[in-house]
């Protein structure tokens, strides 16, 4: 078993170190397509995040019995299959819940991020671990696709969490404010260009923060060394 | 890759791929086995109650879909009419009509009274501009009400427009052609009813026998 990395960087690196989205430009492909709304970005998310629990704990517990030749796949046909079992068993039995998520589910499939944490990550480590790095790369991801589909929503449409209720049921109502006068927003943000744009600005502020936090660290070691 | 290793054996990585197909479609298999029945069912429920939402409550009391008619529609492909019938006398009809708006295909189900007046129409499927063109679905605004008891006299045919053209209806600010879209579909519809309209009421006069003697 090689050094397993602590629960505490496991957390931090799904977050945001190497928040999937943002930092390992993994997943681009639904992080652009459903984020016209912050509503849907969460959606998406919190869907990707229950499929990456389940793929990192699955591949984890398969690890000693598949050779590095046929790796690759081996975890793109179970995590295509568990995919498509769990969109089936939603559409039987939370037929209402599908409605909202069905859209989502086909599309995790091809989220490299899944693939991605299967192969960098559930393929050396203990299940457990695995399965909490799938929640926190879920949970990072969750959150680069809310904020990104905020971002577009707000400048877009000028709601935020428009129809939340339809997602996450009438309690969450609340979460539905109007935040621009009607029909004032730019319309390209919500379109496909926007996608493009809006992910831009949420790495290239990713790394201000970054580079920031840098700087502050190397200042700080600069002066204790000084002393 | 570290930790315990897979046996090298020349013919491990081969079978082991083969047995995780394997393993994995017959998962699938008893997974589409056991949810076929579930999903069917939770399928035609949809349609039920998209159908039946549309009517007002205790409108009709047949099954809609069972007491079908099938017809060409107006772009030659068959189309299925429901018929909505309260104690045997047929009341409404209630059909599918597509269009196309920005985005694509606009599905429009219609539910129309005997006498050629709307009860009311939903948008089913669309692929129209979120924030914008998805106005007409019935959960995000109430646009599409506004044609409840509309009839091809009222308004006049020459008002079934949106009002930049000069019609009766709403266009929504930055998005025209998906509201021009519906209203053109949703009298394309009436149309077609209008034309069938001897067809439908003969067979429905003719059915109404049968239909309430089929009846527990």
């Amino acid at each position: 078993m090689s050094d397993s990395p602590s629960a505490k960087t496991v957390a931090r690196d799904g977050l945001w170190d190497n928040n999937a989205v943002l930092g390992q430009m993994l997943g681009l492909c639904p992080a652009m397509a459903v984020t016209s709304s912050a509503t849907n970005g969460l959606g998406m998310g919190l869907a990707t995040m229950v499929v990456l629990v389940m793929s990192n704990a699955l591949i984890s517990s398969l690890r000693h019995w598949v050779s590095d030749e046929v790796r690759i796949p081996v975890f793109i046909v179970l995590i295509a299959g568990m995919v498509t079992l769990v969109d089936m068993c939603l559409n039987a039995w939370f037929h209402d819940l599908y409605k909202v998520l069905g859209i989502f589910i086909a599309l995790i499939v091809v989220n490299c991020a899944v693939l991605g944490r299967a192969e960098a990550f559930a393929s050396r480590q203990s299940a457990a671990l695995s399965a909490f790095d799938g929640l926190a790369t879920g949970l990072g991801f969750t959150l680069a696709l809310t904020v990104m589909g905020a971002l577009r929503e707000i400048t877009g449409a000028g709601t935020l969490f428009a129809n939340a209720h339809l997602l996450l049921g009438p309690h969450f109502a609340f979460l539905e404010t109007k935040v621009l006068p009607a029909d004032s927003g730019a319309l390209f943000m919500i379109l496909p260009p926007g996608g493009f744009l809006a992910l831009g600005l949420l790495i290239a502020g990713r790394r201000w923060l970054q580079r920031r936090a840098d700087r502050r660290a190397a200042a700080l070691t600069g002066a204790q060394a000084a002393h | 890759m570290s930790g315990s290793r897979a046996p090298d054996a020349l013919w491990f990585p081969g079978a082991s791929l083969g047995v995780v197909m394997l393993v994995t479609t017959a998962f699938l298999a008893v997974g589409q086995f056991a949810t076929r029945e579930q999903i069917a069912q939770a399928q035609s429920d949809d349609t039920r109650l998209q159908l039946e939402q549309i009517l007002p409550a205790g409108y009709a009391d047949n099954n809609l879909l069972t007491d079908t008619l099938q017809l060409a529609g107006p772009d030659g492909a068959p189309l299925t009419v429901h018929r909505a019938r309260k104690q045997g006398v047929l009341r409404a009809l209630l059909f599918e009509m597509s269009g196309y708006g920005y985005g694509g295909r606009i599905v429009l189900l219609m539910a129309v009274d005997v006498d050629g007046r709307i009860v009311g129409v939903r948008v089913t499927k669309h692929n129209e501009t979120p924030g914008l063109g998805d106005k007409i679905e019935v959960a995000r605004h109430d646009w599409i009400r506004f044609f409840d008891g509309k009839s091809l006299q009222q308004p006049a045919p020459a008002r079934w427009a949106v009002k930049k053209d000069g019609g009766d209806f709403d266009q929504f600010a930055g998005a025209t052609i998906t509201p021009r879209a519906v209203v053109a579909t949703v009298k394309k519809g009436l149309e077609f009813l209008a034309a069938h309209r001897p067809e439908l009421t003969a067979e429905a006069s003719g059915e109404a026998v049968p239909v309430s003697g089929e009846k527990p």
